[in-house]
């Protein structure tokens, strides 16, 4: 259900401004969203100030700095640090990305961070994940075969290959479907843009052969037709990829076999 | 609070099968009145203004007659769709039933008491 107010105990409250560095002239103010399941207090938003000339060129360098430096408590996901895990996603001067692949300055004034929206949150910029993740696996995002398995491999031909070019790089970082007002009202039951780009990725891939079981599961009022072609996933996704056309080819393929 | 696996919770009751031919329906409704629409507004314009016995000979002839009761059915089932569809996406539960069969209702009232006013003028 539409949700017009945060709940109460959800109500961002200012929280703790750290010293500025001494000496620096290059200055700038990053302000962090907190909240601690342990302590029992309504989320804040830190303020941090970093020396600009001794911290790397990416938000997640500039996350780690304060990780390391300033305050160790700061909790957030990384890994691979090049745009290819997805578990840096948060939400970054209003929009979801990467951390570690959107530049400092690409962002005008003060550094807004906060996790992806409208997701339960586990810790500061770490959003709870586990119903996407299971949506994900609702697609069977594997290759189902009915014919035996060849001696060598599957063939594909270069065609059919190419088909499968802006949906096999998602890399699941949830940008998308957490940008989706669609998936902000109804994520219990519409499986977002990030599962149907997936889920399209196996329609589409010349090698499957449960095309039609896989149309069958996502002919749902709420699981595919939730999409209204907002696009915001689109916009925010950090590899460029465009789950909105991979929705509206499954909705073509479904009109295909009904008209 | 219910013990549910996150698998259970994603893959719910399993899918309804339906939603194609509703999306199918709002595709074919919405190019059909993108032509109906403006050729009733012109139609409409033309008598809009004029004497009662001129509107009354307007909408006497078949082709605007047809063209506004079209106008009338079509436009309010694919509002009536659409609305559905709005509801669905903001309300929940029994709300979201309520606010359908209401509106639903409504659209119908709306549809037949447009045809009943057509056809006192029409015939």
């Amino acid at each position: 259900m539409v949700e017009l107010t945060l709940p109460k105990n959800s109500k961002i409250q200012t929280g703790k401004t750290w010293p500025k560095p001494e000496g620096a002239t290059n200055v700038r103010k990053f302000q962090i969203y907190r909240w601690n399941p342990d302590d029992g207090k309504n989320p804040q938003v830190d303020t941090y100030f970093l020396d600009m000339d001794k911290c790397g060129p990416m938000v997640l360098d500039a996350l780690i700095k304060i990780k390391n430096e300033i305050d160790p408590t700061l909790t957030f996901r990384r890994s691979c640090r090049e745009g290819i895990c997805g578990s840096c996603a948060m939400n970054i001067d209003g929009i979801n990305t990467l951390a570690c692949i959107y530049g400092l300055d690409e962002i005008k004034g003060d550094v807004k961070i906060y996790p992806l929206p409208h997701m339960p949150v586990v810790k500061d910029l770490i959003p709870d994940l586990n119903h996407f993740y299971a949506q994900h696996a609702s697609i069977m995002p594997w290759l189902e075969t009915k014919t035996n398995r060849p001696a060598k491999e599957w063939k594909q031909s270069i065609e059919d290959r190419k088909k499968l070019d802006g949906l096999y790089e998602c890399v699941m970082c949830a940008s998308c479907s957490t940008s989706c007002p669609s998936y902000w009202w109804n994520s219990d039951r519409y499986l977002g843009p990030a599962a149907l780009l997936h889920a399209y990725r196996w329609i589409i891939d010349s090698r499957d052969e449960a095309t039609g079981e896989r149309l069958d599961a996502l002919e749902d009022p709420f699981k595919l037709y939730r999409c209204h072609t907002i696009m915001n996933c689109a916009k925010t996704c950090p590899k460029g990829l465009n789950p909105t056309k991979a929705i509206a080819s499954i909705k073509k393929m479904m009109v295909d076999r009904h008209v | 609070m219910r013990y549910l696996t996150d698998r259970k919770r994603a893959e719910g009751r399993g899918s309804a099968h339906a939603g194609t031919e509703h999306h199918w329906y709002m595709q074919v409704s919405a190019v059909g009145l993108a032509l109906i629409v403006p050729t009733f507004l012109y139609i409409f314009g033309g008598a809009y203004g004029g004497t009662y016995e001129e509107v009354i000979a307007v909408f006497s002839r078949p082709v605007p007659a047809i063209l506004t009761g079209l106008t009338l059915f079509v436009g309010l089932k694919h509002f009536q769709k659409g609305w559905a569809m709005f509801v669905e996406d903001y309300f929940h539960g029994t709300t979201r039933k309520v606010l359908i069969i209401f509106m639903t209702a409504f659209v119908y009232g709306l549809i037949a008491t447009g045809l009943f006013a057509l056809a006192k003028i029409a015939l």
